[in-house]
């Protein structure tokens, strides 16, 4: 049966080596912050990177100790018996580069000048990422993932790898993501970035000169980002009409949807850093490796070598079922193995998620048959 | 469940690649990379079955058939297989030609209807057959186009298709004497080997 990981600890790795960025600069070194549950076998082919998503970080599984109720972002689908079972594989999760949650970021001191980076880190992608992650791999001495999995930006980097380093990826799972963003996805994130920047405390980034933060603008950021995470009729089934609850006083809540908003909107803003939003999102709308449709995706998905699992979710809107075909069909026009369902749910994008028995079964088929693929027993 | 025919694996060849519409729980799939060493890819809706495929190491995307293949490009497969699923597709005939598109040779097995059991329940009964070859009521059947030899083999001239091969089975998959003679009136599946006239 299934059981938690119980309570795990992050790690804080250094690397000293400078990395090459994909969009100009480098950073002369950086450091890691890197979750790992299971054990890596004797002839280390049993890990499984997980990719986290654009407000994700390397917390995917188990609690922390400092707060016992909060298990990690994907904890329902990474323990001992799970889809993602760490009785078998040996999982690296990590917290991307540009990330507020203990990598190397906007927050952190840049050793060229003795202060914090702020708003003059260098624009990281999804291939900067990939690189940092094989630098990671390499640490910790895996050549080759047995799997590769990500959900949204967390599925680019997957589908990143396979593309960059064939030779180190035996599976790659790509759920609920897309080749590259659509106008109508970008344009989402720019209201996101214009509700920060227009933040009065937001100064162009230098915040921390002011000893501030622009907690409205990243609170408002995340509630526009937030609706589209959800569906209409997820929303519907959790707020519909209904009025704000009373425990809770705040000016001018007139529906339940608004407080529940707000809530989430406060919660983020007071946690993550805005530099950091901008990055990542800025991330997420560069995605291409198409490079602008100079190279037909097929033709850039020719020399994979590892088998792929897609996922979308039917009432997904802002990473819809009919851009994850889009690689599937990509993947079929290279002759590629791809397994792909579209999965019934009420969650919008956040169903990647959300525990949800079809997904669990057939996720899990994959990562059974990842782990058997390699030799291992059932 | 109808077993799927015994004739199949002859027809396709050894590390050939191989696209099976509507593979269901993936049986044939997998019994074809096991002997045949196939390339395989499946088209399936249902994802109980995909799952299935999935545990048995099969690459299988979810696709709804009445669709089309228009995400495949031509002549990508070596053979593409389709059994006991035309009668069940809006437009068998556009389904053939797309068969044909995306595959050197197209393997199709569907339920005679001509078979003895449905012209006795139809003709001496009056009823629409319902047997274990048809077992749904004709009001709630997924078999919306049911056919016959003859009315198959007069579609595959219609559409230039080339009979390579054809044979006749029973249920379980097996072959019956009274069939090879008489298949039109004596084979319960019609099973053919089709490829597009040159």
């Amino acid at each position: 049966m299934t059981t938690s990981l119980g309570v795990v600890t992050p790690e804080l790795i250094p690397f000293e080596t400078p990395l090459a960025l994909e969009r100009g600069g480098s950073l002369p070194r950086y450091d890691l912050m890197v979750e790992t549950y299971g054990t890596l076998d004797s002839n280390r082919s049993n890990a499984v990177l997980v990719c986290h998503a654009l407000s994700g970080d390397h917390h995917a599984a188990g609690y922390h100790e400092s707060e016992s109720n909060k298990p990690g972002w994907w904890n329902h689908y990474i323990g001992p018996g799970k889809c993602i079972d760490t009785d078998r594989f040996f999982v690296v999760s990590l917290n991307n580069l540009g990330g507020c949650s203990g990598s190397t970021g906007p927050l952190s001191i840049n050793p060229e000048t003795g202060n914090a980076y702020g708003p003059s880190f260098p624009e990281v992608t999804v291939l900067d990422w990939v690189h940092a992650q094989a630098r990671l791999a390499d640490h910790l001495g895996i050549h080759k993932f047995a799997a590769i999995v990500g959900g949204s930006l967390g599925g680019m980097q997957a589908l990143q790898w396979s593309i960059t380093y064939p030779e180190r990826v035996e599976a790659a799972a790509i759920i609920a993501a897309a080749p590259r963003l659509t106008a109508q996805n970008i344009a989402f994130n720019e209201v996101a970035r214009q509700a920060i920047m227009r933040d009065p405390n937001f100064f162009d980034g230098n915040y921390a000169d002011h000893d501030v933060i622009p907690a409205s603008g990243v609170g408002l950021a995340r509630m526009v980002g937030h609706i589209t995470y959800l569906s209409d009729v997820s929303m519907g089934a959790k707020f519909g009409r209904s009025l704000p609850r009373e425990d809770r006083d705040a000016k001018g809540v007139n529906f339940a949807v608004e407080q529940y908003l707000r809530y989430q909107g406060e919660q983020f803003g007071g946690r993550f850093d805005a530099n950091t939003y901008i990055l990542m999102t800025r991330a997420l709308d560069y995605f291409d490796p198409t490079l602008n449709e100079s190279i037909p995706l097929p033709q850039v998905l020719s020399t994979t070598q590892c088998k792929f699992l897609v996922l979308s979710f039917t009432t997904d809107w802002r990473f819809s079922p009919s851009r994850s075909e889009e690689i599937v069909d990509a993947l079929i026009q290279a002759g590629k193995p791809v397994s792909y369902t579209r999965l019934e749910s009420a969650h919008g994008h956040d169903a990647f998620l959300i525990p949800d028995p079809t997904y669990e079964r057939i996720f899990k088929a994959f990562m059974d048959r990842v782990h058997q693929d390699r030799g291992g027993s059932v | 469940m109808i077993s799927h025919s015994y004739r199949i694996p002859d027809w396709v060849a050894k590390n050939s690649r191989v696209l099976d519409l509507g593979c269901g729980d993936g049986r044939l799939l997998s019994q074809l990379v096991e002997t045949h060493a196939i390339e395989a890819l499946g088209l399936e809706l249902d994802p109980d079955k995909i799952a299935t495929c999935l545990d048995l190491g099969l690459s299988v995307v979810q696709q709804d058939l009445n669709r089309g293949l228009s995400n495949f490009s031509d002549q990508q497969f070596d053979t593409v297989i389709m059994t006991q699923t035309l009668q069940a597709i809006r437009r068998p005939d556009l389904a053939l030609a797309e068969m044909l598109r995306v595959g050197r040779e197209a393997i199709v097995t569907f339920p005679n209807f001509a078979y003895i059991r449905n012209r006795v329940q139809l003709g001496l009964a009056g009823h629409m057959p319902v047997n274990p070859q048809l077992p749904n009521p004709w009001y709630d059947t997924p078999n919306i186009h049911l056919s016959t030899f003859r009315d198959f083999e007069e579609l595959c001239l219609t559409l230039s298709i080339r009979i390579l091969d054809k044979d006749t089975s029973n249920l379980s998959g097996k072959r019956t004497w009274l069939g090879k003679v008489w298949p039109n009136l004596f084979g319960e599946v019609a099973i053919y080997r089709l490829t597009k006239e040159s």
